[in-house]
């Protein structure tokens, strides 16, 4: 996607109405109706239902012809918006212009300077609020999980940062260290003893270990090259992970990982317990919180870190890295290095959420780092606008939250009936959301790249002159 | 050499359904230079679509031709799903055309999520078995040990179709004013559309083509295997993306060739090694190629311009 | 005769093919310290396929590219691995299609210039990160030295914009200040004064000059503005069909009667145009 943008969209993109329309607002409705009627047969209308050993077809046309008229609808209503829209603004549709080249950056993707702080507090807090709200320590689990859920999302997005967002190696098989981190500490743990604090500095290595390994044969590659062969990286280590039962038990994964401990001392119910020792009840509430700021400080360690190296010579020379290849190497820039370390650090911070990943669950299995992971910790980076903290964090919490709050849509059940379950929709709409927010803004939600050094103003810089990278 | 011969043909008929995917990626890439993540689920829709136009045909239409049936399912299913390929390039890559460049990979991502789970949800996530459609074999040769080397009808069926519909799709790309277009577009699309080419006709004619392809692709998987599921869209996807790169990107000749190599590769494979390890196999493959040889087997070589 | 007796980069037989083309044939010449050396030939003579040679993008199949330090050291550049020419060969150079961090500002892409010493002052990192060690010190010299570099080019105002917003001219200075950055003994630049107005060529001329008097650097330039050519060179190369076909000051080289058939064809009509041009 190299050649310059053609802007030779079709007629209803170009042109958009000064007035609204209906005869012709009505008659492109009912072609998209007619089209996604097309896209229904047969894979909506017939449903393929088993019996036996035989396979027999149920139709469902009445579904077909909801989705249609819902489609036919959908589509009027938003001719009539973006013609409205048009007529109070008088500005050129969406699509004539997708990357205006010195346009100021709209209120949105500037970070407010109270975000930070505000989002912190949040974070901090969040235990202590929701024991508020919901009145007590059990009833609070679910919500403190989610948080820890977002948290490891948020630390994995910052990880990966490092390789997509500032050396712009765009990375599709980051979970694979993810995996390294948590096998590491599952096997370490389980066949030597060792206890978590000790792993998870080792998982770290581990992971490190292996980003420079993947890294160094993929150094040469650029762009959707590089994303292919990390993600067949990914598969490999998956699907080793699967077929040597002798070191991992296959896909049966290794259950009984130690629990976490309070800095040695355990989260049980006996006398040398952490709630005896502090003189609590004993509540198991009490190691999920402590997982929760553990995940809090290992995430604020990523973005620490993060920020610091920005201003270093490293990170510089990753963000120089990313805009011209090149010139780097014509400034003596050992480009080489520069990118295996980005692989390193980003592969370690993976390793640390993989072994936070183990301690938590207790079980580790192949199944929980598949490809599917990889592209939504990628997604949350490239949503978040790429090499932004913050935006990563916000993206996190849309992506692992949004899909979340689909299972509390019981209400949905009244409208479809008993055998709805929201929750399986989830990923569809994960799926149709990621098209969506690229279409909608390709360049993330805050793509705007703050300078890591100033002479006299800070000046924000327009996410139209950044690059993303040629690898 | 029993179990050799008998693994080349096998190899060959696999390797005929990946090069069928491969030109999907092939040609898109070539002309817009993106990887179509997507193409493998649109491969296992089109199997979806293959398998319920059968199950019509067969059980409520009561043709009992299966050559008929068949005829008639590729007919359908190659217009059904491109007019996927046509919606899916529509509205998920032609308005990030030209812009930041990682986004229509993330959008072609998002697809082949979509795609599998839409798959999943309207058609559940079981395995969807047929029963055999084609039984009938050819032993080619019987050793005294007992060992069998046969061609099945529906392995020269697959095979048969594969060169037809190759030799078709060959004279479009070449003879064409469609296929001069798409040329055009693939060495500077800013000049082409200068010149009066329809750019976004012949990128949607590109994801339509590969579509279509891909649709014959899954009927044959359907009518070789039997059984198709929703998930079965990315593992053959990525083989035949490694055939197209294998083969050389942008080049359909190296498609076609690239997934013949794939599938003979991945047969012997299982074979003769382990076939735990066939999907490692094909991985380690794709990261090889693209790693010491990236232009592949008939693609040109890229220089790196200073 | 400066060129001869003390050369900062001496190339012997350098031979590049690509393929069954050859770009380059047995190409030999000098360059001497302190001199500003022009490389000129017609498009397409391999003027920028020598640069690529001589910086490391490109390995010389044949042939010989050695700088020589004023200690005496001396570097065959073609067997340095491509970053190191720049950090051990000291040589830097500029590309005909700017390449700037576009979006990095402006005082950042000098920063990236001085990027191995500040790498050694950041302890590879390590101490960087926990924030002892001199980085900090090492920091603030390097920001002196951009600012002193951007004074020189008069981009002062503009450190901290983004490199992207600046105009063209603007950024051909900016990448001769990054490249200055790297404190090199050899610049090279590749037509460092196309798509310059002639006030931008004056003022160019006068940096270049400038750069070579108070750095001493020599400066190994490609150029079809023949204005600065024969104004500020001291040595001109001229390369036709990647071979050279004159070596010598500007006025040898001017009156040369092969330079000017190879550069105008044969025909009189251009020839006559472009004698008045050089001052012939």
């Amino acid at each position: 996607m190299n050649a310059p943008s053609i802007t030779t969209t079709s007629s209803q993109d170009t042109a958009v109405p000064s007035r609204f329309n209906l005869g012709a607002a009505l008659k492109d409705s009912a072609i998209t109706a007619l089209i996604t009627l097309g896209l229904s047969i047969p894979i909506l209308s017939y449903k393929t239902e088993q019996n036996g050993s035989d396979l027999f077809l149920r139709s469902r046309w009445e579904l077909v012809a909801v989705i249609c008229v819902g489609v036919f609808v959908l589509r009027l209503l938003m001719h009539a918006f973006l013609a409205t829209r048009a007529a109070r603004q008088a500005v050129p549709g969406p699509h004539q212009a997708t990357e205006p080249v010195h346009a100021e950056p709209s209120a949105f993707q500037h970070v407010s300077k109270f975000a930070i702080p505000m989002f912190l507090g949040v974070a901090l807090a969040f235990p202590a609020i929701i024991y508020l709200i919901q009145g007590s320590l059990n009833e609070s689990r679910y919500w403190v999980d989610l948080g820890i859920l977002i948290l490891t999302y948020v630390m994995l997005g910052w990880g990966l940062n490092i390789v997509v967002g500032l050396a712009g190696l765009l990375d599709l098989g980051y979970v694979a260290f993810y995996a390294v981190g948590a096998y590491s500490y599952a096997l370490l743990s389980t066949t030597f003893g060792l206890s978590f604090w000790i792993c998870l500095p080792l998982a770290g290595i581990l992971a490190s270990f292996w980003g420079m390994i993947l890294g160094f044969p993929v150094l040469r590659l650029r762009g959707d090259y590089l994303a292919i062969v990390t993600l067949a990286f990914g598969e490999i280590i998956r699907l080793v992970l699967i077929n040597w039962v002798d070191l991992t038990n296959g896909g049966a994964g290794i259950s009984s990982i130690p629990r976490v401990t309070f800095f040695g001392v355990p989260f049980t119910s006996g006398d040398d317990g952490f709630a005896a020792l502090f003189g609590f009840d004993f509540n198991n509430m009490h190691r999920i919180i402590f997982l929760y700021y553990l995940i809090l400080v290992l995430a604020l360690v990523t973005n620490f870190v993060t920020m610091r190296l920005r201003k270093l010579p490293v990170g510089r020379a990753w963000e120089a890295l990313r805009e011209d290849e090149i010139a780097c190497r014509s400034l003596g820039i050992n480009t080489t290095n520069t990118k295996l370390t980005a692989f390193a650090i980003g592969a370690m911070f993976g390793g640390f959420a993989g072994s936070f990943f183990a301690v938590r669950q207790g079980f580790v299995s192949p199944e929980s780092f598949n490809f599917l992971e990889s592209a939504i910790i990628l997604a949350i980076v490239v949503l978040g606008g790429m090499g932004s903290q913050i935006g990563v964090a916000i993206a996190a919490i849309v992506l692992v939250a949004g899909p979340e709050m689909l299972r509390n849509l019981t209400f949905l059940k009244a409208v479809f009936g008993e055998s709805f379950d929201p929750n399986e929709y989830r990923l569809l709409l994960f799926g149709a959301g990621m098209v969506a927010m690229m279409v909608w803004r390709p360049r993330g939600l805050i793509s705007e790249r703050e300078p890591s050094v100033v002479l006299k103003e800070r000046k924000a810089i327009s996410g139209s002159l950044v690059k993303e990278g040629h690898g | 050499m029993d179990i050799f011969l008998q693994q080349l043909i096998n190899g060959l008929t696999l390797g005929s359904i990946y090069g069928l995917i491969a030109i999907g990626y092939t040609m898109v890439f070539g002309i817009i230079g993106m990887v179509n993540f997507a193409h493998g689920d649109v491969f296992m829709l089109s199997a979806f679509i293959a398998l319920i136009f059968f199950l019509i045909l067969t059980t409520w239409l009561g043709i009992s031709s299966i050559v008929l049936a068949l005829l008639i399912v590729l007919v359908l299913s190659m217009i059904l799903t491109s007019l996927w390929g046509w919606a899916i390039e529509r509205i998920a890559y032609r308005p990030l055309r030209g812009s930041f460049r990682l986004a229509p990979l993330i959008s072609a991502i998002g697809v082949s999520i979509f795609l599998s789970n839409f798959v999943q949800v309207a058609q559940g996530a079981r395995n969807k078995p047929t029963a055999p459609m084609v039984r009938d074999v050819i032993v080619l040769y019987q050793s005294e040990a007992g060992y069998t080397v046969a061609l099945s009808y529906k392995q020269i069926i697959i095979m048969l179709t594969t060169a037809v519909l190759l030799t078709i799709f060959w004279y479009l790309v070449q003879k064409t004013s469609l296929g001069r277009a798409q040329r055009a577009c693939e060495q500077d699309r800013k000049m082409a559309s200068l010149l009066g080419i329809d750019v976004d006709k012949t990128i949607s004619l590109t994801f339509v083509i590969g579509a279509a392809l891909a649709s014959v692709a899954g009927t044959m998987y359907l009518l070789y295997y039997g059984v198709v599921s929703f998930a079965d869209g990315f593992v053959p996807g990525v083989k035949a993306f490694t055939a197209a790169v294998l083969g050389g990107i942008g080049s359909l000749p190296g498609a076609v060739l690239g997934g013949l190599i794939i599938g003979l590769i991945e047969t012997f494979w299982s074979a003769y090694f382990s076939i735990e390890y066939k999907d490692v196999a094909a991985f380690s493959i794709l990261a090889i190629v693209l790693i010491f040889m990236p232009s592949g087997i008939l693609g040109r070589p890229e220089v790196e311009k200073v | 005769m400066r060129w001869q007796q003390d050369p900062v980069l001496d190339v012997q037989h350098l031979t590049m093919r690509f393929g069954g083309l050859v770009a380059i044939n047995d190409l030999s010449f000098k360059a001497g310290r302190g001199d500003i050396t022009a490389l000129i030939g017609p498009n397409g003579a391999g003027k920028t396929t020598v640069f690529n040679c001589i910086t490391g993008f490109y390995k010389p199949t044949e042939g010989m590219v050695a700088l020589k330090k004023t200690d005496g050291t001396q570097f065959f550049l073609e067997r340095l691995p491509g970053h190191h020419i720049n950090w051990k060969g000291k040589v830097a150079r500029t590309f005909q299609n700017i390449r700037m961090f576009s979006g990095m500002t402006v005082l950042e892409n000098l920063l990236v210039a001085q990027h191995n010493s500040l790498m050694i002052a950041s302890g590879f990192t390590f101490l960087g990160v926990l924030g002892v060690g001199g980085y900090r010190a090492a920091e603030k010299k390097a920001i002196e030295r951009a600012k002193y570099w951007l004074e020189k080019t008069r981009l002062i105002d503009r450190a901290d914009d983004p490199a992207g917003d600046l105009p063209y001219g603007d950024q051909r200075r900016l990448e001769i200040a990054r490249a200055m950055c790297t404190d090199p003994v050899l610049l090279c630049l590749d037509e460092p004064a196309a798509g310059l107005n002639p006030r931008e060529s004056l003022e160019l001329n006068e940096l270049l000059l400038s750069i070579r008097k108070d750095h001493g650097t020599s400066i190994l330039l490609i150029e079809h503005d023949m204005s600065v050519v024969m104004q500020i060179s001291d040595h001109v190369v001229v390369l036709d069909y990647g071979t050279k076909i004159s070596d010598g000051t500007p006025s040898e080289v001017r009156n040369d009667p092969r330079v000017i058939a190879a550069y105008l064809g044969v025909d009189d009509e251009e020839v006559a145009k472009v004698e008045a041009e050089i001052g012939a």
